[in-house]
């Protein structure tokens, strides 16, 4: 059964300038997030299969809206990451047969390669909890100037029998990166990490 | 130094199907711009602030310009709008006054107000006419002194009408991390129809009559 989704919010946070200085070309950051009908609120349910399901198709559909709204070809991504908030009445595991199992896969296609792991967070929350969606570099785990968060937030979810699931994209790393380590330029892109 | 100096653009769009009721067959879209720009006059009174209220007209459209494309929509499908602004600290509830003019001019105008842009920035650009057109209502606003990642529920009401109670809303606006304290955020919002399960009666959208930006 495909999601049950109540609403759809996509944001772009694009910085030009930090600290006075231009920031060139601008860092920009999407967040695609999807409020969901929970199908186990409520209740103990022992196969988390539907939920996985439907983390397939939200890791496509969401990763799409993320690189849609950046305007980019798929391939200029460079980072990304994933959340999911659960409402009160659901538990903890349903966040992760949604983003661990199948979310991957139709993500990555959407950014074209992806050799490294999606970097991910979770947690329970009311209506208006804020995650912070980790960022890391989508083909090397260890360019340290890609490392980063975004914080999402959907003012009137997750309700008690909602699951709210975020998808990161980026375009760029951290505004004024200089902290050494791992260089985007420097990567292989094979095993994920370097 | 210009009195402009962007440091972040903010946009949101959102697509709602429903709220616990029947799934709309379109989902209700509704989008918001904030711009992060240094506060020129923060951490001081700085008894004449009108250039900055000048300088921002061009920022008010570019901003109008921007949501509307991010929404993807054409501009015949905007039916409410409001507006608002969040100053840091370091700043004064006046600095978001400025908003007023070149932040409701912008959406107005965009939207196919034919009105006089001369008398719009004089603050009688509203006179009805008692004729059918775009953007007849007052875009109404919110404003307040905040912390970084401070909350600012902006207010929508129907672009041609203020008394349509189907479009009667608001739109939590919230970027992360911003005003600093020498900062001011800066919104636009808009929305391209009424509340997902609206059903309170009062003045409907196809009922508008007067022509008057209110009814």
């Amino acid at each position: 059964m495909p999601a049950d989704i109540r609403k759809l919010v996509v944001q772009v946070d694009e910085i030009r300038r930090e600290m006075g200085r231009d920031v060139n070309p601008p860092t920009r950051r999407a967040l695609a997030i999807a409020v969901i009908a929970n199908p186990f609120a409520g209740r103990y349910v022992e196969n988390l299969d539907a939920l996985i399901a439907i983390g397939e198709e939200l890791g496509g559909l969401l990763g799409e809206k993320c690189v849609q709204a950046l305007g980019i070809a798929p391939g200029q991504a460079q980072s990304y990451g994933k959340a999911a908030i659960v409402g009160e009445a659901g538990e903890l595991e349903h966040a992760a047969a949604i983003l661990h199992p199948k979310l991957g896969a139709p993500l990555r296609k959407a950014v074209e390669k992806g050799a490294a792991l999606v970097p991910s967070a979770k947690k329970q929350g009311g209506v208006g909890t804020a995650i912070d969606v980790p960022l890391g570099h989508k083909d090397a785990a260890f360019v340290r100037s890609h490392f980063d968060a975004i914080e999402a937030r959907v003012s009137d979810a997750p309700r008690a029998h909602e699951i709210v699931v975020a998808v990161a994209v980026t375009d760029s790393g951290r505004p004024l990166p200089r902290v050494g380590g791992l260089q985007a330029h420097e990567i292989v892109g094979q095993d994920g990490l370097r | 130094m210009s009195l402009i100096d962007i440091r972040r653009v903010f946009t949101q769009v959102e697509d709602i199907w429903h709220e616990g009721g029947p799934r709309a067959e379109h989902p209700l879209r509704r989008g918001a711009i904030a711009a992060v720009l240094t506060n020129p006059f923060a951490g001081r009174y700085e008894p004449d602030i009108l250039p900055m209220m000048e300088a921002l007209n061009p920022v008010g459209l570019d901003m109008a310009r921007r949501l509307l494309a991010a929404m993807a929509v054409p501009a015949e499908a905007i039916q409410g709008y409001g507006k608002g602004a969040i100053i840091g600290a370091a700043g004064e509830l006046e600095h978001g006054a400025l908003w007023h003019v070149p932040g409701g001019y912008a959406m107005r105008e965009l939207l196919g107000w034919k009105g006089d842009a001369a008398a719009y920035k004089a603050g009688q650009g509203g006179a009805p006419t008692g004729q059918r057109g775009n953007a007849l209502a007052i875009v109404p606003s919110t404003k307040k002194v905040g912390p970084p990642g401070a909350t600012l529920d902006v207010p929508l009401t129907h672009i041609n009408a203020s008394y349509v109670r189907s479009h009667f809303d608001a739109f939590e606006v919230r970027v992360p991390g911003a005003p600093r304290p020498d900062e001011l955020v800066l919104v636009l919002a808009m929305s391209c129809g009424p509340r997902v399960h609206a059903r309170v009666g009062g003045l409907a959208a196809d009922a508008i009559a007067q022509w008057d930006g209110q009814r």
